[in-house]
């Protein structure tokens, strides 16, 4: 299953039929695999790597550092699932270091992310501070780089 | 140029200047369809001979601690002495194979070992055996000596192997050399253990060398490991076995192969060597110790990686109807291209003009390539896909 997972994450829109080629399986295999990571939500779901910059399209990111109570009795889970529930939220991500929760929101202007971080998250009972990051650029994503084409520099060889 | 106009350009008579190993040599059929595809800006080529990976970081990492070191001299001629140590230990961990550091000559690629081989041992007159289809340099580097190449063509049917047949009937009294180039370029064949010691008892008590050339030996994707013709009784006293950084860890700018082998043909080459290069370069050299201890798990990863897009361009080769030998090393496919009524180079410039796909007509590896095409898959998935969808329309037009 980890070879099949590791190998969708990059590759999510290719046949099954080729994956199982690939993977050296079955069709039959690899779909019952397909399967189980789905029903079992291993596969939580497929999005596009999108260059709002390339496309001219105006789009602001933030990345928002919280620091947080956490509960006895269950942590950081009730505040995380509790962020996680707003629709303007993108991810929600308990770390080490620094800070606790990490929470990267995408909105359609500094103001829209700025009212979001003062009137729903500051609020919060358990949210003791905020720090508030814009993203300024995209130089790589899901690991694809962005705004710069790497180009194939090989020459043709016959060695 | 004719010798017309060479004469016309300052009045030198360039043909009569140049040698003749250099005009005897074959020029490369192919450079018109090259020159065409060059002019593609969207052409899709599948027509490279290098990875596609980058260098792993702890090799490139190395190299610039070395540069910091100030490490920027010559090197002895035959190579840093920790290199040819490290060399040596990789031979006996990964192939089986037992050698002295002064066996081992490091070089400019796997090229120079192939070059210092050959003219080491060979003088006019002497036959140099070379099975094709194959990678291209051997001939020309024969000619140079004025060595006589002899080809045998190995078969799609025999899984593009030399057979024990084929080369007990071109041996001759002036046979100097043969060339064994397994994982094979372009056709991905293997030897196994078996078809190896075919070969070995023709030439056992013969004084004829091998020239193994196992630049792909990391690069083999069935249940058995590359095995080294040396490591058969009797083979290592008359075998140069050539291998290098270049495939196997994804550095081919960095020009680093190496020859290992019995003494007095090392010294030999490492004379010629000297007086042609000096040193491989220092910084290179130092990279690949690293590459040698520490980028095992780059290249396993790297082998997995190459073995699935082997797997999907077969499979997809196949789906068209195009009968595919299964390579089991390198980075090739070699498709036969044969039942469309063209040649391999017609095949493969109608396929460059309608779909803009490149790649290379089969018998730019020799003559015997006719009717077959080499598929480089040393390209991301994505990549492989367009192409393969380009290549499944150009064909199905043709039906």
């Amino acid at each position: 299953m980890e070879e099949f997972l590791r190998f969708i994450e990059k590759n999510p829109l290719m046949p099954l039929e080729d994956v199982a080629v690939m993977l050296d399986r079955t069709p039959e295999e690899t779909a019952a695999l397909y399967d189980e990571a789905n029903a079992k939500g291993y596969i939580r779901g497929y999005e596009a790597l999108v260059d709002y910059e390339e496309a001219g399209i105006t789009r602001v990111e933030a990345f928002i550092e919280l620091h947080v109570t956490p509960r006895k009795s269950c942590g950081f889970d009730e505040i995380g699932g509790s962020i996680a529930a707003f629709p303007e939220v993108d991810s929600v991500l308990l770390m080490s270091g620094g800070y606790d929760l990490l929470v990267h929101i995408k909105g359609r202007s500094f103001q829209e992310i700025a009212l979001f971080v003062a009137k729903r998250l500051s609020p919060l009972d358990d949210v003791l501070s905020t720090s508030t990051s814009f993203l300024l650029r995209t130089y790589k994503r899901g690991g694809r780089l962005f705004g710069t084409e790497e180009t194939d520099e090989r020459e043709w060889t016959l060695l | 140029m004719s010798t017309e106009q060479n004469l016309m350009a300052g009045g030198m008579d360039y043909d009569a200047l140049l040698s003749r190993g250099v005009r005897e040599m074959r020029p490369s059929g192919i450079r018109r369809f090259f020159d065409l595809a060059a002019e593609m800006p969207h052409c899709i080529s599948l027509g490279v001979g290098e990875p596609d990976f980058k260098t792993p970081w702890n090799i490139r990492d190395a190299a610039i601690r070395s540069l910091e070191m100030g490490r920027t001299r010559y090197t002895a001629n035959a190579g840093l002495k920790e290199l040819r140590e490290e060399i040596t230990v990789y031979l006996r961990r990964r192939m089986g194979l037992t050698y002295d550091p002064k066996e081992i000559l490091v070089t400019v690629g796997g090229s120079e070992a192939i070059d210092a081989a050959i003219r080491a041992l060979v003088s006019p007159g002497d036959e140099v055996i070379i099975p094709e289809p194959c990678f291209v340099c051997y001939e020309p580097i024969t000619v140079l000596t004025g060595g006589v190449p002899v080809h045998i063509a190995t078969k799609a049917e025999e899984g593009f192997r030399l057979t024990k047949e084929a080369l007990a009937a071109a041996i001759s009294p002036r046979t100097k050399l043969l060339v064994l180039p397994f994982p094979n370029n372009p056709t991905g064949a293997v030897m196994d253990a078996d078809d190896l010691e075919e070969i070995a008892s023709v030439l056992r008590g013969t004084n004829i060398m091998v020239l193994s050339d196992e630049i792909y030996a990391e690069l083999t994707y069935g249940s058995a490991r590359h095995v080294s013709i040396a490591t058969l009784p009797g083979m290592r006293e008359r075998t140069i076995v050539v291998n290098g950084f270049s495939k196997t860890y994804a550095m081919t700018g960095w020009r680093l192969g190496y020859a290992a082998g019995p003494g007095p043909v090392i010294k030999s080459m490492t004379k010629i060597h000297q007086s042609c290069i000096m040193s491989a370069p220092t910084t290179s050299q130092y990279a690949a110790i690293s590459a040698l201890k520490f980028a095992d798990e780059e290249v396993a990863a790297m082998r997995d990686e190459y073995n699935r897009r082997r797997r999907y361009v077969v499979s997809k080769l196949r789906g068209m109807g195009l009968p595919c030998f299964e390579p089991l090393g390198a980075f090739y496919v070699f498709p036969y291209i044969g039942g469309f009524g063209m040649t391999s180079e017609e095949f493969c410039e109608a396929l460059l003009k309608e779909e803009e796909v490149a790649i290379i007509p089969g018998d730019a590896f020799g003559k015997n390539g006719e009717g077959y095409a080499r598929i480089s898959y040393a390209y991301s998935v994505e990549h492989l896909r367009t192409a393969m969808e380009r290549l499944q329309h150009f064909i199905e037009r043709r039906r």
